[in-house]
């Protein structure tokens, strides 16, 4: 049976994980290739490597990390962040990323997605989309965030996927700008209305606060993966123990994982 | 020393890169005279169906059957897998290997497409590319179109139906999963070929 997929994510700036992620046993806790492969081992079943740097002389050291990590690691492995013409793609595809992630840059142009997916093939390319609820609007309505969710587009978040399928994205990874950093749970309905909307799978970001949100992500927000940045900062102390909760709620997952 | 085809169907790196840390010499190359002396061929592959008749193009195609019909090794792997079979309903007109018979088709419309993500190996026959791969093991797929159950499938994978995960008849391979992007299970997978 396909399995619902947990995926780690690290969120780096110039060549460091800055999330904080606790870890036991390494030698450097800030190191992306090192808290790539530990993730892998532990049972992640993909890794998504985000870039916040800002600034393009940090964007060699990052192809740096990528391809340190990317030694290493034999699991799907995702690098996104900063990536704005089909040039910047195949840099990190070179570095041995299998897949890449677009945002802001798919929004300004989307005609990027579709030169991306026609040189490596669609399940290369995920959109990512950052959608914030709509506070006044009859009913739920979520618009898209640009630059890290800072920017509002006026764009509609269902509206957006579709056309971002259309033109041949992959995968999405949905945040939720209402959610992310609180730990108060995935927003399973807007991970619903995605769903629901598109063929392609989707992967639920932000608020994992503990286990059971992975759970009812699976559940009612009908997600096919879920990414969290700093899941040991719940208690759990692995993987294993996260893959146990889903399997007890008859959630399938990679085990032995 | 084993060649890693490249006929531009996207990122070749990754496996590559799992070879390399097997410790099995390996070169990417879309050269006909490479292919031709390489001890085992490996023709990876992402993408859609069509992205196979470059291998025509390019003089490729001719140089494999010399070396499938002289007993090299062949390892084909996701679309480079399906080409090994006759067509697919996604590029009709596109000639595949016919080392297999049978068209890969697309998934039927109950279930999400692609199939992306870990799914699990139901071993059907004794195999030397799975050798020491337990029935239920987990590995990475992500495609859209499969390969239908032939007498030479090996490992099968539910999803909307049974298909061909896996497939090998003397020294020719086939897996539709990504080895090189699946732990241990797919190293080992890939060991095995590279072994031969």
């Amino acid at each position: 049976m396909l399995t619902k997929r947990i995926i780690a994510c690290l969120d780096v700036d110039a060549g460091r994980v800055v999330k904080g992620v606790r870890f036991l046993d390494l030698r450097d806790a800030g190191d992306p290739a090192e808290l790539a492969s530990a993730h892998s081992r532990a049972g992640a079943d993909e890794i998504v490597l985000l870039d916040i740097s800002a600034t393009h002389q940090k964007r060699a050291i990052l192809l740096d990390a990528v391809r340190r990590a990317a030694r290493e690691l034999f699991v799907p492995f995702t690098v996104g962040g900063g990536i704005r013409s089909l040039e910047d793609a195949a840099a990190v595809f070179d570095a041995g990323a299998d897949k890449i992630s677009i945002n802001s840059a798919a929004l300004a142009d989307p005609t990027l997605i579709t030169r991306i997916a026609e040189r490596y093939g669609s399940q290369a390319v995920i959109v990512a989309v950052d959608a914030k609820r709509l506070p006044d609007a009859n009913g739920a309505h979520w618009e898209v965030r640009s630059a890290g969710g800072r920017k509002p587009t006026g764009r509609d978040a269902i509206e957006w996927v579709r056309e971002a399928e259309s033109r041949g994205a992959g995968e999405f990874l949905l945040t939720s700008m209402d959610r992310d950093g609180t730990g108060a749970g995935f927003d399973c309905e807007l991970t619903a209305a995605v769903v629901g909307a598109t063929s392609i799978p989707v992967i639920a970001s932000g608020g994992a606060g503990g286990p059971e949100h992975f759970v009812t992500v699976f559940r009612e927000g009908r997600a096919d993966a879920a990414l969290a940045a700093s899941i040991f900062h719940f208690g759990l102390n692995s993987f294993a123990e996260l893959k146990q909760v889903l399997r007890a709620a008859g959630i399938p997952v990679r085990w032995p994982c | 020393m084993i060649a890693i085809v490249d006929y531009r169907a996207g990122n070749l790196v990754s496996v590559k890169k799992a070879v390399d840390h097997l410790g099995f010499q390996c070169a990417i190359t879309s050269d006909p005279a490479v292919v031709e002396r390489a001890e085992k061929v490996i023709v990876p592959g992402v993408g859609h169906f069509a992205v196979t008749s470059a291998l025509d193009e390019s003089g490729l195609r001719a140089v494999i059957t010399g070396a499938i019909a002289s007993q090299t090794p062949f390892f084909g792997i996701c679309v480079g897998m399906q080409w090994m079979f006759d067509s697919s309903e996604e590029a009709p007109g596109v000639r595949g290997l016919s080392v297999f018979a049978g068209e890969c088709s697309h998934f039927p419309p109950e279930v999400k497409s692609p199939h992306v993500g870990w799914n699990q190996l139901e071993i059907r026959n004794r195999s030397r590319l799975l050798h020491g791969v337990p029935s239920g093991a987990f590995v990475y797929f992500t495609h859209s179109y499969c390969a239908p159950l032939v007498a030479d499938t090996v490992a099968c994978c539910d999803y909307g139906g049974p298909f061909s995960a896996a497939v090998e008849r003397g020294h020719l391979f086939g897996v539709q999963f990504h080895p090189e992007k699946s732990g241990d299970v797919g190293l080992r997978i890939l060991e095995n070929f590279c072994r031969l």
